[in-house]
């Protein structure tokens, strides 16, 4: 491998040295095609690491690059751009203004704690990433602009269920994990601005093999990598891995860097071994190779390596890449977190929204917390300037001194429009599904079943959906609250069954989960479906009487928070404890068997809020 | 983006540029929705059915370019106070295909008071928006399923009148918005609204070709078009081409393909067979099946072609069951057996 790229040494390097000097090659890569590669996703909290990280990369750009921060909470029109309003008034015509999207043009966008990106703003991120500009339809503008930029996401996600959207992360080419790394001097690459630029001017002129592209292919294809942009994205690094290398061509050995780079974090399977077909699922999965920072075995007959097929050393590589934890999960089935499979959190990325149908604007006072909707108050204003100008002019307003100065534009009291709202409080409908033995003898797959047509109910009514189940020791969220109903009932089928019947856990949980809706300014309704045959205690301790106690208490609190419920009792015949569970919860008691698919509809109906008009 | 990715080049998703085909031949069919997995290049191929698309005429000076063979009801206002004596002088225009993109704001696609000419000029006057530039063409929203509600019921209402009517600053204006809407979006960020998946005449699901060659082609050739976009627009310059001209010969011919009775029973037969609701799917089935049999250069529909287009006019349509394991497709693909046997 050439000198400029010296990752592949890196092996031999205390781990935390390799690591370091992956993401400083990461960098580079970026630096030398930033539009081309999407992006990096850079993980791990604030600290010195990730701020010499991107000091570097901000170096390997050079200072004419732009470099915009976007903060989480950022409004669509400073995103985007359009209509400057200072401007407009000082100029009396209407200006526009340049978003941080097409500021950033030519450059870097760093999205701040991207791990709470609302969906809807990485769709306008990710719009201007797939055109290369931004189309600005707003406020009585029209602008396009160029928006040829890379991004750098700063995920901070310290819990499982915070995760960039998962349309954003599909177009970024690079993911570094800097979390937990400590270096107390950390070593750059040795390249510079010129270094990069001079890359850059060679990027167009650099031939990709066949062999490269079916190589990328297959090996997204084995490591169960769905979308076709992977290899798209990982081409692009092996070229500039060359451009960067003073290749002309991409060699092998760009190939295998792009695929560990790009490849190796979106992994969800292990590829079957080459000598044996696809093992059946209940086949323990294939040995995992060496974790990565190892002192690597394979580097020994590195002259073997090259006789063999690219394919299988892209292969390799990409498994030498995989962490240890993600091939744990990967071993046991599991697609790993942020997976391009079913994970991520759209839904309830979406509650920073706030959302509600525009009902109109009305004239009105600026007091504090009303909206002042500028577009509509300069609209009112904007007709009777010339009348304004005259009357200024002639000095016919009382106590206006008559003046010749008109370039101002004039916006009076009787212009100021309030925008309205209205407002549907969204409600999130969160399913408590007891999944314990005694249950899942009898009655789980109609619960299953109940649940399913209270789904479709919440699917017409456009719901937030979560699910939540008990079994065993504990409660488990299943699904956060999301309008996916894929996700609901992919989630929904793969609940096993069995185990104990910790119903205070459930409650508990779901408890928390309602009240943090109901911060979020949604009305959430809880559904909880079970028998009410409680046999675990809160700490997990078996025994009935004790189990029963917890749970009534557990219902006490709920109730005590004020929460809306409903008791869908499952045992073949109702019973008299989940009757009281449900009393102590304040909740409406349905027992399933005499409820039929109308009437659970009815009662969920029955227990939702209306919509409410907010000025 | 200067240069497009010619339509021709598109790998595989043949559902997916039949009914954007079908579309560009006979769009009374009513619009297409596209909707699958993220990176199987859904906004690629709208995006690049413009080219394909023959030129129109519209009446050189009017807004909102009106057809000058539409009868006069169907203009705009402009056109219809000169009077159906006057012929007007006529253009040849590109037919608009116009993106809505996210972020829009209501008075950019109903239009609104021209801010500029208030500002500058103290006068009122009507600044068309979106909808008036996409009419007598193609409407294209990428991620319709995040489109904000209020702009969905403006979406829908003027689907259904054809006309766009704003009230506002005192101003009154309408005029006529006939479009094809054309969704595009990931079910896995958030569902449709029922009413507007209604408005979609043909819904295409896209997957990820799972094989490796159709893989590394598709990869191979973006790599292509990237490396070098006006070479690689040139080599597929002629596949275009020829496929406009296809397209140009379907619509002369698609007058003369009658809708037999025959024809009409078949479709008649597969909807209740599904148990579709109302009388869109059934036309919409004829329709697509015209305008596919015009594409394929036979004189009359026969079951070939309903059995092609059965499942995206009719896959969107069935009783809504959001939580049936099976998919819709296979559904559509059972009764479409059960009718026409296997």
């Amino acid at each position: 491998m050439n000198a400029a790229v010296p990752v592949p040494a890196a092996a031999a390097l205390p781990a935390a040295l390799g690591r370091w000097l992956e993401a400083a090659t990461a960098a580079a890569l970026f630096a030398v095609d930033p539009c081309g590669i999407g992006g990096v996703v850079l993980r791990g909290g604030p600290g010195p690491l990730r701020d010499a990280w991107l000091e570097g990369l901000r170096a390997l750009l050079g200072p004419e690059a732009p470099w915009r921060r976007v903060p989480v909470q950022v409004a669509e029109g400073r995103l985007l751009g359009g209509l400057d309003l200072a401007a407009t008034l000082a100029a009396g015509r209407p200006l526009a203004e340049r978003g941080l999207l097409a500021a950033a043009d030519g450059g870097v966008a760093v999205l701040a704690m991207a791990e709470r990106l609302p969906t809807a703003t990485a769709a306008l991120v990710c719009a201007a990433l797939d055109r290369g500009e931004v189309v600005v339809e707003r406020d009585g503008v029209q602008l396009r602009h160029a928006a040829r930029f890379g991004v750098v996401a700063l995920d901070e996600a310290v819990s499982e269920d915070e995760v960039i959207p998962p349309a954003l992360l599909d177009r970024l080419a690079l993911r570094i994990d800097l979390g937990g790394l400590r270096l107390a001097e950390p070593p750059d690459l040795g390249l510079d601005a010129a270094a990069i630029a001079a890359a850059r001017g060679r990027l167009p002129r650099i031939v990709a093999g066949d062999s490269a592209v079916e190589a990328l292919c297959a090996a997204s294809v084995a490591f169960g990598i769905d979308s076709l942009r992977a290899a798209q994205l990982a081409l692009r690094v092996a070229r500039a891995a060359a451009a960067l290398a003073g290749r002309a061509r991409v060699a092998d050995d760009d190939v295998t860097l792009a695929a560990r780079l790009v490849l190796g974090p979106r992994a969800t399977q292990l590829p079957a071994s080459p000598e044996e077909p696809a093992p059946p699922e209940d086949e323990p999965p294939p040995p995992p190779p060496p974790p990565p920072d190892a002192p690597d075995a394979s580097r020994d007959d590195a002259e073997s390596r090259a006789e063999q097929p690219l394919e299988d050393r892209v292969l390799e590589a990409v498994s030498a890449a995989l962490p240890a934890d993600l091939l744990a999960l990967l071993a046991a089935g599991q697609p790993p977190r942020g997976g391009a499979r079913s994970s991520g959190r759209s839904g309830a990325a979406q509650r920073g929204d706030a959302r509600g149908r525009p009902a109109g604007v009305r004239r009105g006072e600026l007091r504090p917390g009303a909206r002042l909707s500028v577009i509509e108050t300069l609209r009112a204003a904007a007709p009777w300037q010339p009348l304004r100008r005259r009357e200024r002019a002639r000095g016919s307003i009382p106590g206006v001194p008559a003046s010749t100065t008109t370039r101002r534009l004039e916006v009076r009291r009787d212009d100021f429009r309030i925008a309205r709202h209205r407002q549907r409080t969204r409600t999130t409908t969160i399913f408590v599904v007891d999944a314990s033995g005694s249950q899942a003898l009898n009655r789980l797959g109609e619960a299953k079943g109940a649940v399913e047509l209270l789904l479709a109910e919440c699917y017409v009514r456009r719901d937030q959906v979560a699910l939540l189940a008990f079994r065993g020791r504990g409660a488990e969220l299943l699904l956060p609250p999301t309008r996916s109903l894929v996700r609901a009932r992919r989630s929904l089928a793969q609940l096993p069954g069995g185990g104990g019947t910790p119903l205070a856990s459930g409650i508990d949980a779901a408890a928390t989960l309602a009240v943090a809706a109901r911060r979020r300014g949604e009305s959430p309704l809880v559904i909880l479906l079970t028998d009410g045959r409680a046999n675990v205690a809160r700490d997990g301790a078996p025994g009935r009487p004790l189990a029963e106690q917890h749970a009534l208490e557990a219902a006490r609190a709920f109730r005590a928070e004020g929460l809306a419920a409903m008791l869908i009792d499952t045992s073949p015949r109702p019973q008299e404890i989940a009757a009281r569970v449900a009393q102590q919860l304040g909740a409406r008691y349905l027992p399933l068997p005499h409820a039929d698919a109308a009437m659970l509809s009815r009662a969920v109906r029955s227990a939702l809020p209306s919509d409410a008009v907010r000025a | 983006m200067s240069v497009v990715y010619p339509f021709s080049a598109i790998v595989a998703q043949d559902e997916m540029k039949l009914a954007l085909v079908i579309a560009a031949i006979d769009p009374s069919v009513g619009g297409v929705l596209v909707f699958g997995d993220r990176g199987t290049g859904k906004s690629t191929t709208v995006r690049a059915l413009a080219a394909l698309l023959p030129p129109m005429r519209v009446v050189a000076d009017c807004a909102y370019g009106c057809d000058p063979a539409a009868p006069l009801d169907r203009r705009c206002e402009d056109c219809r106070k000169r009077g159906p004596g006057a012929a007007p002088k006529t253009r040849t225009v590109p037919v608009p295909v116009v993106d809505l993109p996210l972020g829009a704001t209501e008075d950019r696609v109903v239009g609104a008071l021209d801010l500029e000419r208030a500002l500058a000029q103290g006068v009122k006057a009507f600044e068309p928006g979106l909808l008036a530039r996409a009419h007598r063409g193609f409407l294209y929203i990428d991620e319709v399923n995040l489109l904000e509600d209020h702009l969905v019921d403006v979406l829908l209402d003027v689907a259904a009148s054809g006309e766009n009517v704003v009230e506002r600053e005192g101003l009154s204006v309408r005029h006529p918005a006939r479009f094809v809407l054309i969704g595009s979006g990931n079910p896995e960020e958030g569902e449709l609204r029922p009413q507007l998946l209604d408005r979609f005449g043909l819904s295409v699901e896209v997957r990820t070709p799972t094989d490796l060659a159709t893989r590394v082609q598709v990869v191979r050739r973006r790599d292509d078009f990237e490396r070098d976009p006006a070479a690689f627009v040139a080599t597929w310059e002629k596949q275009d081409a020829a496929l406009r001209r296809r397209i140009v010969k379907a619509r002369e011919r698609l007058k003369a393909i009658p809708a037999t009775d025959a024809t009409l029973e078949r479709a008649a037969q597969l909807c209740l067979q599904l148990g579709t609701d109302g009388l869109r799917g059934e036309l919409t089935l004829v329709r697509a099946a015209r305008a596919f049999a015009a594409f394929e250069g036979d004189a009359q529909v026969t079951d070939a072609h309903l059995r092609r287009v059965a499942p995206p006019a009719l896959r969107h349509r069935l009783r809504r069951n959001p939580l049936e394991e099976a998919g819709s497709s296979v559904r559509v693909e059972r009764a479409l057996e059960a009718c026409f046997g296997a």
